[in-house]
């Protein structure tokens, strides 16, 4: 066993309003300059829709994460390192430029200066940032907003074209979730596998993912590697950049921008101990329905008397394994298992996960009458849920329904359980006990969702 | 939760207690540390800063979120939301970490190219003021005047506004040009010709009160926003006797039952979604009404998709389902109680009879009609009492609520009677009532027991209630549904299916878990509504049919109960110290306040393009007062008989007026003034707007965007009001449907507006038709307080930064401004004597003025004209005009003599007094020796904190004492645990502070609780501010009876193609499509906000685009993101298709406030820029809400007025050519 710490998040999409203040303060913070216009280490997709860059979960095309050969070892889809060597003044498993997009302005200043005599209203025309020429506005990092464009962008959505029985969108039958992303600081980052420079690293004492600037080429193949496509090149300077986990800001005990200014308060940070041992074979499961299971194997019960003495050996002091013990991470990942990672099969043990959605029954319940007067039927509903937890499945697990239909249950019991409570009624146990919890459990987890105070989330 | 940022993350600070070196991994796969930590300083220094600065966003949005601001090297770098608000309970979400996208783009504003960082001027106005003044001397006053009188002149540089040609002017001379037109049009037209419009105060209220306080102090007009915006619900003042008092959002958390009802909550209540989105793990269930899955749809359990604008009937339909089972079929204690004790149900109508047999619904018995004696007695409604089994008076009326008889009495405490809900048993009698469903509207008939009260037939509100809806009793005669699924008579939830095209069984199944929710839960059913089902012409009812359901329900006054009404509502916490500031009530009273809608409507000519007449809104039953009346007919009958202002108000400057007056009878000018008028000697410039001596000269925006944002019609605007070009195609009414009453020009004016000044700091539609523009401190540059009725906090602007370049805060702003106007004017106007028109104002006695809301007009000789009582108010009030710099910074004297009052509540505030004198200190010399200083934004802040009920415990204490003279209940206890607190400015910067509970409002927040309005109505017994005192479905005036109004009911959206000849809905042939055209609030902005702000601009389209559904886009051949125009009577715009699927077909959404300033080609249709959002929209009056003078239907700003809907419209959609020309 050995034992590393790594800082990690969870977001409660089920909370999440898609208001992109997220974004918008780390894009303040930490890309507001030229050369990275384009560049947001924190966005927030819809779904369905194309992601940012468009269509990126398409690793067929962009060639990102680790495949897993026949003899069980991982090498990166895009091949390894002497692979890149090789070709590395062509890569053409790049996004361009149209698949981000390309940044522009407006002649702001016309509207001041327009001179006399004009035969009409001054206006701001769009200028390319890129060339200062005029422009049309074709596309942005979040073009596909609120379900903007309708099928014919969501059609593009590696995800929905995966599901089997795809059907095209309606206004009845519309869904529409979102899922913020920012690096997924992975324990098996193939970003950093993919860098011929080794400039890419994995900060020791808490799992950070960081570019070296000064030992950064800008060959660009992290940008290949990156699966999540969360590592950008900066075309000024000519290197790479990426989320940092704000790490100047968890140093000193605060949260990162994304986090604290969440208005949906969905947003968790904490430390989970994991057995580094163990990330390499957990990673190479054969099944990719296995990858969650697996990933889950290798975090360490940091309330277990062999990990604490494993973790002091290994260095961890004192306060940091009880940063781990309070950590609200492992209570979503492990305790309650609501908590599910982005696309697993990619197999980089990313370290960012996502309590995913309920959302609104559809018409068959009604029509059914399952529902009827019992409020709890319908809380109870996951079946009749308007997003197809296929969908969620080809996000969270890679395909797999169980777990995600096990987490919209607890979700839903929850909802049951606590209502009884709201109006002065008895407590329902069963209603605990049918998804493996019990009523405390649900207590705990309901105020670590609901009331999730300050304190408590970080 | 002490210092959330500080205590927070005990784990992370734990973490970032130690920072190892790097430490190579041996695994060779993919554990790589390599390198020190050298590389890492550049993110380090990009995080580094100098200071943090708190501040807030100060207008339009209501949000009221605390901020970080951060600066380094002098500069602001960006902000975060502060998350360090007072803990609102252990068991509860809190209120951090507020905010949103926008609020954090704002720093963006701070230096980008868009900054207005100087005066400007319109070059061609600047030149002909410099020639003319050097020519006449050297006198600016000379020299406006002299362009005025010249119309060749005047036209050119009206003509050129909003076409570029702005040039650098010093503030000087800026001010001297501003000063001068100020000066001229009070001496030649009078101080009413000049107009002023900011909003919100709540959002900053310094800086809306220095404007506001300037304007008062020389007799302008301030004109409201409230309801201009149509975010007043008209149904709160006729249901509540209130302007909107709603919950806090921390109280949704309260509620186990959330119906979003055209309220976008995640979109448009950005900072306060989490509280829905958390209460649903409390098992909330959440119900959604929208026509499009709007973002909020994904929160909820079921989605109702109702067409637009048919609100209303779903509403009804509920309401029939809730009075049958929870009324009829069985009586619900609890709601029975609360209806019988809080609302007029049990009151007493007279039945009319009608021509042709059958009868309508009358007016309230009242004392008056049992023999009592006394002005108030036609003001103190019956019940029937089951206790003496005969008609009984309760406690708590209007007539209890002012005179000497009433102290004590004004309560809801029933004392002995017994209210009878409902004459069951009595006779039956059939009453006809309206329906409005058909093309024509018609009447049903249907019984209702009766008594006899007084010889007269009577029946209770209640009967007329399950008439009304449809829910039928054994015996009773008339046309009855034979059930829900009866689809051919209002309103079943059968009936309404192919209304709202929602399932019967749903709206059934809803309204069911609606009030068996609340009977519970004791009341915490919730509906949280909005600019959805607001912003229609007819939102009146819809609402009324809306807090139906929560009234019968008993949710209203009730922790996480009732109604959450969240479109433009604000609450400026510590009104009264705000609105005594505003209107500079500690100098002179009166002030000139006007109905925003009702001046737009006239002055920018829209009444001239009315083709139709009142008459086709009236009901079957209508004694015809409105037919053959155009909508300005009745705003003239409005104003004249005093129930709403009219400003410019005379055909004459009402300080010549004054004088004559003065002249001919010294004793009682008001009384002359209302001879002349009962003469015809003199007319309210309303009957003739047109009249160049009745138009508004000067106005001043700031804190606003109006011909970006609110002005609907904005084409009309531009011709009219402004005099420059605009792509106006409507066609003038017909002369068989012009007003009688109001004088018509054949001519329409085109460019009323001498001057048009706007203080922003950035480059809007209202800036670029300006004629001065001067340079505004960002809200990061200020000193100002902040508050919202979404949290009981207030909070401070601090600058983080001095007004960079030459801007200057609003306060600096203005009082620059009135020192060079008291210059100007002292030795020009000097003192004079101005005769001020008040309207018949609410919380006072002129609410008697109409007994039974019976109308009588002076002019056609239905009444005497007696001011104050069938007409306005005739008041003449002193301004000192070179005293007016001197005023605007001091504290007055009034307020020693009459203290201040707030909807009734009267407080001495001599200590307070004293204490700002301290504070403040005071001034040496002038009219204001010895006043309080009011100098700097700061000093405002500590009088406006120290006047006001919420920010200081003793004055919140006296007025509960106050109160508790007049109802003889306990109150002062809800403020006597804060007595001793006073909030003062530094208090606000440090941390939010949680305000007091006060007379101001209507909810409790004693003991820590959360704001729900009403709760002190229905916990103390205080009455609300009606007619009964309770909540109202019955309204008895005259006008509401000829609209068929007296109860809810549902009226469809207006027929434009009836109305206006637009084409009808559908298709126009080959590639052309009419729909309805909505204009809901954005994502990406906060009204015109950050529509022009990059970051913004780059997360969504960069630019003006309307949603379409993809079936529509086929019918025109249009694909995502092509270029599109929408064109109807009243302008065109320009923009890109969002294609999508989740809008419904027949309906486009193009976001509110998309103005013409980013990426706006020129339109196919006329070679013209296109338009902005409102340029297909217009101003249509109901003429509902010009009621005044009778009970709650009274004049109070913002309170109640016409509403600047806009949400009928249809318009004509294109695909245009591809190629755009700019």
């Amino acid at each position: 066993m050995r034992v590393m710490a790594q800082m990690s998040m969870v977001m409660n999409l089920d909370k999440c309003i898609g208001c992109h203040t997220c974004s918008v303060t780390c894009k303040q913070a930490w890309t507001n300059r030229s050369g990275v216009e384009y560049v947001w280490f924190n966005n927030v997709e819809s779904r369905p829709g194309q992601g940012y860059p468009r269509t990126y979960e398409d690793q067929d095309r962009w060639q990102g994460g680790w495949t897993r050969t026949r003899s069980g070892r991982l090498k990166p889809r895009a091949g390894g390192r002497i692979k890149k060597l090789l070709s590395i003044f062509a890569n053409p498993k790049l996004p361009a430029m149209q698949d981000y997009y390309e940044p522009w302005t407006y002649d702001y200043e016309h509207l001041l200066t327009a001179p006399a005599g004009g035969t009409d209203t001054p206006v701001a025309r769009p200028k390319s940032l890129l060339t200062g020429e005029d422009t049309k506005v074709t596309w942005s990092a979040n073009w596909d907003d609120s379900l903007a464009g309708g099928n014919e962008i969501a059609a593009g959505d590696p995800v929905l074209r995966q599901l089997s029985d795809q059907v095209r969108q309606e206004y009845e039958k519309a869904f529409l979730f979102f899922l913020p992303r920012i690096c997924e600081h992975c324990l098996n980052p193939s970003c950093a596998a993919s860098c011929p420079s080794g400039a890419i690293y994995k900060r020791a004492e808490d799992g950070i993912v960081l570019v070296d600037q000064d030992r950064c080429r800008g060959w660009r193949m992290c940008v290949t590697g990156c699966p999540y496509k969360k590592i950008y090149f900066n075309h000024r300077t000519g290197k790479a950049e990426k989320c940092t986990f704000c790490f100047p800001r968890i140093e000193i005990g605060q949260p990162t921008i994304c986090s604290e200014t969440c208005v949906g308060r969905l947003r968790y940070l904490g430390l989970m101990l994991y057995d580094a041992d163990r990330v390499g074979a957990a990673a190479a499961v054969k099944d990719e329905h296995d990858l969650y299971d697996a990933q889950r194997s290798v975090f360490l019960d940091p309330h277990d008397p062999e990990v604490v003495a494993a973790a002091r050996a290994a260095d961890i002091p004192d306060d940091w394994i009880t940063a781990a013990q309070r950590s609200p991470i492992w209570d979503l990942i492990m305790k309650y298992e609501v908590a599910l990672p982005l696309h697993p099969e990619y197999r980089t043990m990313p370290m960012v996960w996502y309590i995913p959605p309920l959302s609104p029954v559809v018409d068959i319940l009604r029509d059914t009458g399952h529902d009827g007067e019992d409020l709890n039927n319908l809380f109870g509903a996951v079946d009749a849920l308007r997003i197809p937890v296929d969908y969620l499945a080809g996000l969270f697990t890679a395909g797999d329904p169980g777990p995600v239909t096990g987490v919209l249950q607890r979700l839903a019991a929850m909802r049951a359980y606590q209502r009884r409570i709201n109006l002065g009624e008895e407590r329902d146990e069963s209603l605990a006990s049918t998804v493996g919890m019990t009523g405390q459990q649900m207590d705990d987890m309901y105020r670590l969702l609901a009331i999730a105070k300050y304190e408590e989330r970080y | 939760m002490a210092g959330a940022a500080e205590g927070a993350g005990r784990a992370l600070l734990a973490v970032g207690g130690l920072v190892r070196r790097a430490e190579v991994s041996a695994d060779g796969r993919t554990l790589h540390q390599i390198g020190g930590r050298e590389a890492d300083a550049f993110y380090r220094d990009r995080w580094s800063y100098d200071k943090v600065v708190r501040s807030t966003h100060g207008v339009n949005c209501t949000g009221s979120c605390s901020w970080k601001v951060y600066v380094k090297d002098g500069i602001i770098t960006w902000e975060q939301q502060q998350t360090d608000y007072p803990s609102v309970g252990a068991d509860r979400p809190e209120y951090e970490p507020r905010g949103c996208p926008r609020g954090a783009a704002f720093s963006w504003y701070t230096y980008s190219p868009t900054r207005v960082r100087y005066p400007y001027a319109r070059g061609v106005l600047v030149e002909m003021f410099r020639e003319a003044k050097a020519r006449l001397g050297g006198d600016p006053v000379a020299a406006w005047a002299d362009i005025q009188a010249d119309p060749e002149r005047r036209r050119r540089y009206q003509r050129a506004r909003g076409k570029g040609g702005l040039v650098r002017v010093s503030w000087d001379e800026a001010q001297e040009i501003v000063a001068a037109a100020h000066v001229h049009t009070i001496a030649r037209h009078g101080p009413d010709r000049v107009a002023g419009f900011s909003p919100i105060p709540a959002m900053s209220m310094v800086s809306h009160a220095i404007g506001a306080r300037f304007l008062s102090l020389i007799g302008g007009s301030m004109l409201s926003f409230y309801d201009w915006y149509a975010d007043l619900p008209v149904a709160s003042p006729q249901m509540f006797g209130d302007q909107t008092d709603v919950p806090e959002s921390g109280d949704w958390w309260d509620a186990s039952y959330l119906v979003m009802w055209g309220s976008n909550v995640p979109v448009t209540r950005t900072p306060d979604a989490h509280w829905m989105a958390e209460a649903r793990y409390r098992g909330q269930k959440v119900v959604v009404v929208s026509p499009d899955y709007a973002d909020n749809v994904k929160f909820a359990d079921e989605w109702l998709p109702a067409q637009p604008g048919t609100d209303g009937a779903l509403a009804m339909a509920m309401g029939h389902v809730i009075l049958k089972e929870f009324f009829v079929d069985r009586s619900t204690p609890r709601f029975a109680d609360y209806v019988s004790r809080f609302t007029d149900l049990p009151y007493l109508i007279t039945l009319e009879p009608v021509e042709g047999g059958g009868h309508r619904p009358g007016k309230f018995v009242t004392a008056a009609d049992l023999g009592e004696a006394g002005a108030e007695a036609a003001f103190r409604p019956v019940v029937w009492d089951t206790v003496t089994d005969a008609p009984a008076v309760p406690n708590g009326s209007l007539g209890d609520r002012f005179g000497e008889a009433g102290a004590g009495r004004w309560n809801l405490d029933l004392g002995a009677i017994v209210p009878r809900l409902g004459c069951a048993g009595g006779a039956a009698v059939q009453v006809a009532l309206p329906r409005f469903d058909n093309d024509t509207p018609e009447l049903m008939t249907r019984g209702v027991p009766t008594v006899r009260v007084a010889g007269r037939l009577v029946t209770t509100v209640y009967d007329l209630m399950l008439a009304q809806y449809g829910v039928s009793r054994p015996g009773l005669p008339g046309v009855w549904p034979s059930g829900y699924d009866d689809p051919a008579v209002p309103y079943t939830p059968a009936w309404q299916e192919p209304i709202t095209g929602v399932p019967a069984a749903a709206v059934a199944r809803i309204a069911r878990e609606f009030a068996d929710n609340a009977e519970r839960s004791g009341g915490r059913s919730m509906i949280l509504m909005g600019a959805g089902t607001n912003h229609w012409f007819h939102s009146d009812t819809t609402y009324r049919a809306m807090l139906a359901l929560t009234t019968l329900t008993g949710c209203q006054g009730v922790n996480g109960g009732g109604w959450a009404h969240y479109v433009g509502q604000e609450k400026c916490r510590p009104v009264t110290g705000w609105s005594h500031l505003a209107f500079a009530l500690d100098w002179v009273r009166p002030p000139r306040q006007m109905i925003g809608t009702a001046f737009w409507y006239l002055h920018t000519d829209q009444w001239r393009y009315d083709r139709y007449s009142a008459d086709v809104l009236a009901s079957p039953h209508a004694k015809g007062e409105f037919t053959g009346r155009h909508t300005a007919d009745l705003l003239a009958k409005s104003a004249r008989l005093g129930w709403m202002p009219s400003m410019p108000t005379f055909d004459r400057n009402p300080l010549d007026l004054a004088e004559e007056a003065r002249a001919a009878d010294p004793d009682d000018p008001a009384g002359y003034v209302a001879r002349e008028l009962a003469d015809g000697r003199l007319g309210f410039a309303c009957a003739d707007p047109d009249a160049e001596r009745n138009w508004p000269r000067v106005l001043t925006v700031w804190r606003a965007n109006l011909l970006g944002s609110s002005a609907k019609g904005n084409e009309y605007f531009l011709r009219h009001l402004l005099g420059t070009d605009a792509s106006l195609r409507a066609r003038e009414t017909e002369p068989d449907k012009r007003p009688r009453d109001v004088v018509w020009h054949d001519e329409a004016p085109e460019g009323k507006l001498d001057l048009l000044l706007s203080l922003d700091f950035r480059m809007t539609s209202t800036t670029l038709f300006s004629d001065v523009v001067l340079p505004a401190a960002t809200w990061y540059e200020k000193h100002d307080l902040n508050t919202t009725d979404m949290h009981p906090f207030i909070h401070a602007f601090t600058p983080a930064i001095s007004p960079p370049w030459q801007t200057r805060t609003d306060f600096d702003a203005f009082h620059g401004i009135a020192k060079v106007f008291s210059e100007l004017a002292g030795p020009r106007l000097g003192v004079r004597e101005d005769l001020v028109a008040a309207p018949l104002l609410h919380d006072t006695p002129d609410a008697m003025a109409t007994p039974g809301g019976v109308v009588r007009d002076w002019k056609t000789g239905e009444a005497p004209a007696v001011p104050g009582r069938t007409m306005p108010k005739f008041v003449v009030v002193e301004r000192d005009y070179g005293a007016v710099a001197a005023k605007l910074g001091a504290l007055g004297p009034l307020l020693d003599k009459l203290g201040t009052t707030t909807k009734a509540v009267t407080v001495d505030v001599k200590p307070e007094i004293e204490f700002l004198k301290k504070v403040n200190g005071t001034v040496r010399g002038g009219v204001a020796d010895g006043r309080p200083r009011l100098d700097t934004d700061i000093r405002a802040c500590e009088a406006i904190l120290a006047l006001a009920g919420t920010t200081n415990g003793r004055v919140a204490t006296e007025g509960f004492e106050f109160l508790e003279r007049r109802t003889g209940r306990k109150l002062a206890d809800l403020s006597a645990e804060h007595e001793g607190k006073q909030i003062r400015f530094a208090d606000c910067q440090s941390r939010p502070v949680p305000v007091i509970t006060s007379p101001e409002w209507s909810g409790s927040e004693h003991g820590g609780r959360r704001y729900s309005p009403f709760t002190i109505n229905v916990e103390r017994l205080k009455p609300w501010h009606t007619l009964t005192g309770r909540q109202h479905f019955y309204l008895d005036h005259d006008w509401m009876q000829e609209l068929g109004e007296e109860l809810p009911v549902f009226r469809p959206p207006l027929d434009m193609h009836k109305l206006f000849g637009e084409p009808r809905l559908g298709g126009n042939g080959e590639l052309e499509l009419t729909v309805r055209y909505l204009t809901p609030h954005s994502k990406w902005s906060i009204h015109s906000e950050y529509q022009d702000n990059l970051i913004m601009l780059t997360l969504s389209r960069g630019g003006p685009t309307m949603w379409m559904s993809e079936a529509d886009a086929a019918k025109i051949g249009v694909t995502d993101n092509e270029w599109i125009e929408a064109v109807n009577r009243n302008g065109v715009v320009v923009c890109r298709a969002v294609v999508t699927h989740k809008m419904p077909e027949g309906t486009v959404y193009m976001y509110h406030a998309q103005e013409r300033v980013i990426d706006v080609p020129k339109a196919e249709t006329n070679g013209r820029r296109g338009g902005i959002h409102n340029s297909l929209t217009r101003l249509l009056i109901k003429p509902s809400h010009l009621i005044g003078g009778y009970a709650q239907l009274s004049f109070a700003f913002n309170y109640l007025g016409p509403t600047g809907n806009q949400r009928d419209e249809v318009t004509v959609i294109r695909r245009r050519s591809q190629e755009v020309e700019y």
